[in-house]
């Protein structure tokens, strides 16, 4: 379990001074200067060896990222974008940050912008986060105000300006690229890969899209060093993460933990257990809306880390902790889900504009049971039809919810169908 | 240069190739719905997809670059199942009607069904239907069909440079509209319809027309505009039914105006002279040819040959311009002009009347002036490929003298008339600077800056800019004269002009000769014409040129005979003849070769070969079909004319009504519809 002097989120629960002075309390903008004073390679390679990888949910190494940069301009500026459209159903981890600790956001733009050699950094918010972006836009003010941000950021001589923008409310725009667009004034939709949004991103100018946790804890790192943060967590899955626990249980919250946490102690310890016991557990979706849910034998035993949970066919995703307990219609749930990706699928690329509305017709059916034994396959063919062959990632995250389902509760679909063709067969007369 | 595998074919190939275009250069077919090389990559379909080696999931060959050493694999069992897959969604909501649907026959989405279709659906929901769009008189929608490749999106807003249309909402509810139930704006429009792979856009005035398997397909010229599109003409039965565009990727590419394409389907119907006509005591009777014949010569006889002329239209092709102006040597006439509209052309060289940069060096400009032009109505297609290059190269710039007008790109306004000429001439403009600091900068001249008295000046001050910033080169050439009339170009080179002493149209029109001949010329004053001189029109419309005619000897349009056209970068070209010219109308060189027989002069060709082979030996590239040389030139010599002779009148608006601009189209109700829905809108908005 985490110890209170490794937390890095102190005010995760908004009980101090959000604003800039009660930030320096807490350590941010302490030294900042001197850690731009290392210079961008040394930083790069700080969070390199720290081992953190990205806390949007694809959990790619965040140091690796940033070196992707272009070390020389050929005249176009380079950009940070941060990624604040936090939408994913079940999480709200970077709601908290942007609320209760925007300063470790914003320095930590200044940070990881100089580190990539940007002058300006973009943070695109959810339109619906509203006093999110205001708590966001007066940090910001007063980091201006107090000079650390500006022409001449915290005396570094590293001129620095931070925007904030709103989003729609589109879950895709959450995508990095089709983020670029929405940022470029156009319809949110995913761009091909490649050109890489480090090569080609906002405006055509080289780029890095990055959630809003990695950019927050990144200013902590570097004050703690590389060492104290890859101590914590497991190999290859170091430091802390905010889950977000939801559900059945007795005290949804939020938490930073350790990664690698058993699931089960995280459950237990900060969200005050299954609602009933975690015998009245059913399933868990360990990652957000996206990831394919376990079942409770195997939530017994798994730990809350990327590989870990890979392993274990689901993702750690963005550590949102979605608890079903035996109360829980589980093909309901999904269908709900299916219901969301239809709705918020682009509509760019083929398999997911079509099947997702596939999915969720006969997830609908589903519930009710009112299909053919026969279309169990079916569905778990569409899902794979779908999974790999899109754009972006939004047909993979619509496909995965099913096929988590199939994969550990097909008896549970199937008796459903049974249940229905008993109810609904021609009744034979009694001889 | 990058080394890829193919299907273990190895192959070198260019390293901004996709792997699209390496499989293609391998001779491996990729199918593909929204993948479109003449538009950008949007990578939405996903039919495309190949399997590369080192690469976890199947990738979209169309956006992905090669890369050397790659492995490719287009046609494995893996792919065939991702393309079956692709497809089976991409039908659960296609409505499948194709035995009524347009497209049936050349549908992108049927054919690759044959690949990739499974026997039979697996979907049990409901189909999606989307409500049909108004997108004008020429574009008809069954949305419904739509398999959302923006192909149309993207042609409109990157080739014709009119973004209309759109998606609105997301997901399984996206639709392609314009919104607002206006036409599109666009003389292309009708491209969109042929590059749609289903049956979503489909032609509206050839709605329900005919099953594509039935027509025969006849390779021709458009003569419409100058530009000299290649078209293919489909018919049945005699009937012209539709044209589209031919490839051509030195003139059209894959596009086709909508002027050319819609107008002679309908406009070849209506209005036809279809036998000989005779005014006899001031009103029109039918004819025998004989009596024609023999009408028109016994007028020529009274007369003397200086007292005949003949005037060319702008559809002619240049065979019987050719026979025409043999005729009229034999009779004794140099009254002979094939520029109808006065245009100050000077046919003593070549290089003063043609695009001498030509259409492929368009791609060349990197500096543009445009002088009493209206480039997007006169020449679309041209106007396209200006555009492409300007969005190719950052630093374009297009300089524009005459009526401000939207060229779908952004320009420059210097002025209205001659003075902004002047003003670039003494450098006192900072165009000057740009044309001056541009390595290959061109003029191009519009007929507006011609047509009118002191056209000779305009044109001579245009050479003398084009002297002035370098644009006449060894190895470039700048000077450019845009045409509007097909038959313009190959007229002035058969000299169809005033020979010694002779007349010019102006002239001839205001009484300078007792026998006119109008060989298909329209855009006349016909009524201004005395009443002593007797008119002998052959074409084939009603329109102004036979109201005001003595004899009318009925010709065949474009679409049936077989002709020559020469476009404004000096291209011959040959058209084929696709149908028969209705009633007792015949092909309008052997009305000429008739003719001559009956008034003394018989002509030396009996076949349209020995003709051809006559044109050719007294005109040499005639003998080069479809070759268009890039001339280029130290002489600089310009036309006569003198540049200090320019009057101060404003360039007159080019061409304020696109759909109606000769006899065929003011024939089509059609273009009236166009004019109607498109045009009217758009004027009275503008008003």
């Amino acid at each position: 379990m985490l110890s209170d002097k490794d937390r890095i989120f102190t005010n995760l629960y908004g009980m101090h001074d959000w604003r800039l002075a009660g930030a320096r309390t807490r350590g941010d903008w302490d030294g900042t200067a001197a850690i731009l004073a290392r210079g961008r390679d040394a930083i790069i390679e700080e969070v390199k060896n720290s081992g953190l990888r990205g806390r949007g949910g694809a959990g790619f190494p965040t140091g690796l990222k940033w070196s992707f940069m272009p070390k020389q301009s050929d005249g176009r500026p380079s950009y940070l974008v941060v990624n604040a459209d936090e939408s994913e159903p079940g999480t709200c981890k970077d709601r908290d940050i942007l609320r209760y600790d925007p300063h470790k956001l914003v320095e930590g733009c200044l940070i990881a912008g100089f580190a990539m050699g940007a002058n300006t950094a973009f943070i695109y918010i959810r339109g619906e986060f509203y006093n999110e972006y205001l708590h966001l836009k007066a940090a910001i003010a007063e980091a201006y105000e107090a000079g650390l941000l500006g022409p001449d950021a915290c005396g570094s001589g590293w001129a620095f300006d931070v925007r904030v923008h709103r989003g729609g409310g589109a879950y895709i725009c959450g995508e990095e690229s089709a983020l670029l667009e929405s940022l470029e004034g156009k319809k949110g939709m995913p761009r091909m890969k490649p050109p890489f949004p480090a090569a080609m991103g906002l405006y055509g100018c080289p780029t890095t899209v990055n959630n809003v946790e990695s950019i927050a804890v990144t200013p902590t790192i570097l004050r703690r060093g590389a060492e104290w943060f890859s101590g914590l967590g497991r190999p290859k899955n170091t430091g802390t993460k905010i889950f977000c626990i939801s559900g059945h249980v007795n005290r949804p919250c939020n938490v930073e933990e350790e990664l690698g946490i058993p699931l089960r102690e995280l459950i237990d310890k900060h969200a005050g257990g299954v609602r009933g016991g975690w015998d009245n557990l059913l399933a868990i979706i360990p990652g957000g809306s996206s990831v394919p849910m376990l079942p409770k034998s195997i939530c017994d035993t798994v730990l809350m880390d990327y590989d870990n949970l890979r392993d274990a066919r689901s993702g750690l995703g963005t550590a949102a902790v979605i608890v079903m307990d035996k109360s829980t219609d589980l093909i309901r749930a999904i269908a709900r889900l299916s219901a969301f990706y239809k709705h918020e699928s682009c509509g760019q690329c083929t398999p997911c504009r079509e099947g997702t509305g596939w999915m969720m017709r006969m997830m609908n059916r589903l519930v009710e049971g009112r299909a053919e034994l026969a279309e169990i396959d079916l569905l778990e063919q569409v899902t794979r039809q779908v999974e790999g062959h899109t754009i972006c990632a939004l047909g993979d995250a619509a496909a995965w919810p099913i096929q988590g389902l199939l994969r550990h509760f097909r008896p549970v679909v199937e008796q459903r169908i049974k249940d229905y063709q008993a109810q609904t067969a021609p009744r034979v007369a009694a001889e | 240069m990058a080394k890829v595998t193919v299907d273990g074919i190895e192959i070198e190939v260019p390293n901004n190739y996709s792997v699209l275009q390496a499989a293609e250069a391998a001779g491996r077919e990729i199918p593909r719905f929204c993948y479109h090389e003449r538009l950008s990559v949007a990578g939405n379909c996903r039919m495309c997809l190949v399997e590369i080696e080192k690469m976890p999931k199947p990738v979209a060959s169309c956006g992905q670059p090669v890369g050397e050493g790659m492995v490719i694999y287009t046609d494995n069992e893996k792919i065939r199942a991702a393309r079956r897959n692709v497809m089976e969604f991409l039908l659960i909501n296609h409505p499948l009607d194709c035995p009524i649907c347009d497209q049936g026959g050349e549908c992108d989405l049927q054919d690759e069904a044959v690949g990739y279709g499974r026997a039979r659906s697996r979907y049990e929901e409901n189909k999606r239907a989307v409500t049909d769009k108004y997108l004008g008189p020429l574009v008809k929608t069954v949305m419904t069909r739509c398999i959302h490749c923006t192909r149309c999106v993207r042609f409109l807003a990157e080739v014709a440079g009119v973004p209309e249309l759109g998606g609105t909402a997301r997901g399984e509810s996206m639709e392609i509209t314009n919104y607002v139930e206006r036409a599109l704006s666009s003389e292309l429009s009708g491209n969109i319809v042929d590059i749609c792979p289903v049956g979503a856009l489909t032609s509206k005035p050839y709605a329900f027309v005919a099953r594509t398997w039935e027509l025969n397909k006849t390779d021709s010229i458009d003569v419409l505009d100058a530009v000299g599109t290649n078209i293919r003409v489909d018919t049945k039965g005699g009937t012209v039914l539709r044209i589209l565009p031919r490839r051509h990727d030195g003139v059209n590419e894959d596009w086709l105006a909508d002027k050319g394409r819609h107008a002679p389907v309908d406009g070849i119907k209506y209005r036809r002279l279809d036998r000989p006509w005779l005014r006899e005591n001031g009103t029109l009777r039918e004819a025998r040819w004989d009596e024609a014949f023999d009408a028109i010569a016994a007028r020529m006889r009274a007369v003397a040959g200086a007292r005949i002329g003949a005037i060319a239209g702008d559809l002619c092709d240049v065979e019987s311009m050719f026979a025409l102006k043999r005729l009229m040597a034999g009779l004794g006439s140099g009254n002979l002009d094939c520029r109808q509209d006065g245009a100050a052309l000077d046919a003593s060289r070549r290089d003063y009347y043609l695009f001498n940069t030509t259409i492929v060096g368009i791609d060349e400009i990197d500096a543009l002036l445009v002088i009493g032009a209206d480039i997007r109505r006169e020449a679309p297609v041209l106007n396209a490929r200006i555009r492409r290059r300007w969005a190719d190269l950052p630093s374009f710039q297009v300089g524009l003298i005459g009526a401000e007008v939207d060229l779908t790109y952004p320009t420059t306004w210097i002025g209205e008339g001659p003075a902004a000429l002047a003003c670039l001439l003494d450098g006192s403009h900072d165009f000057a600077k740009i044309l001056a600091g541009a390595k290959n900068p061109a003029v191009i001249i519009g007929q507006s800056a011609l047509t009118r008295a002191d056209g000779a000046a305009v044109l001579a001050a245009c050479w003398q800019l084009a002297v002035q910033f370098n644009m006449i080169r060894s190895d470039w050439h700048g000077f450019n004269v845009l045409h509007r009339a097909a038959a313009r170009v190959g007229g002035l080179d058969i000299g169809f002009v005033p020979q010694a002493g002779g007349l010019d149209a102006g002239a001839m029109l205001a009484g300078g000769v007792d026998v006119l001949w109008l060989l298909a010329a329209d855009e006349i004053d016909a009524t201004a014409v005395p009443g002593s001189c007797f008119v002998v029109y052959q074409g084939h419309h009603g329109d102004a040129g036979a109201a005001r005619a003595d004899v009318i000897l009925p010709g065949a349009s474009y679409l049936e005979k077989s002709g020559l056209y020469v476009n404004t970068e000096g291209r011959v070209q040959a058209a084929s003849q696709a149908c028969f010219p209705p009633g007792d109308a015949r092909e309008d060189w052997t009305i000429l070769r008739a003719f001559s027989e009956h008034v003394g002069h018989r002509l030396g060709f009996d076949a349209l070969a020995g003709l051809r082979a006559q044109l050719a030996a007294e005109y040499p590239i005639f003998g080069d079909i479809g070759d268009c040389r890039r001339l280029a030139s130290l002489d600089v010599t310009g036309p006569a004319g003198d540049p200090a002779g320019m009057g101060a009148d404003a360039f007159a608006r080019p061409m304020p009504v696109y759909y109606q601009t000769d006899p065929i189209s003011r024939a089509s109700p059609t273009m009236a519809r166009c004019v109607a829905e498109i045009a009217a809108p758009m004027q009275a908005a503008a008003e």
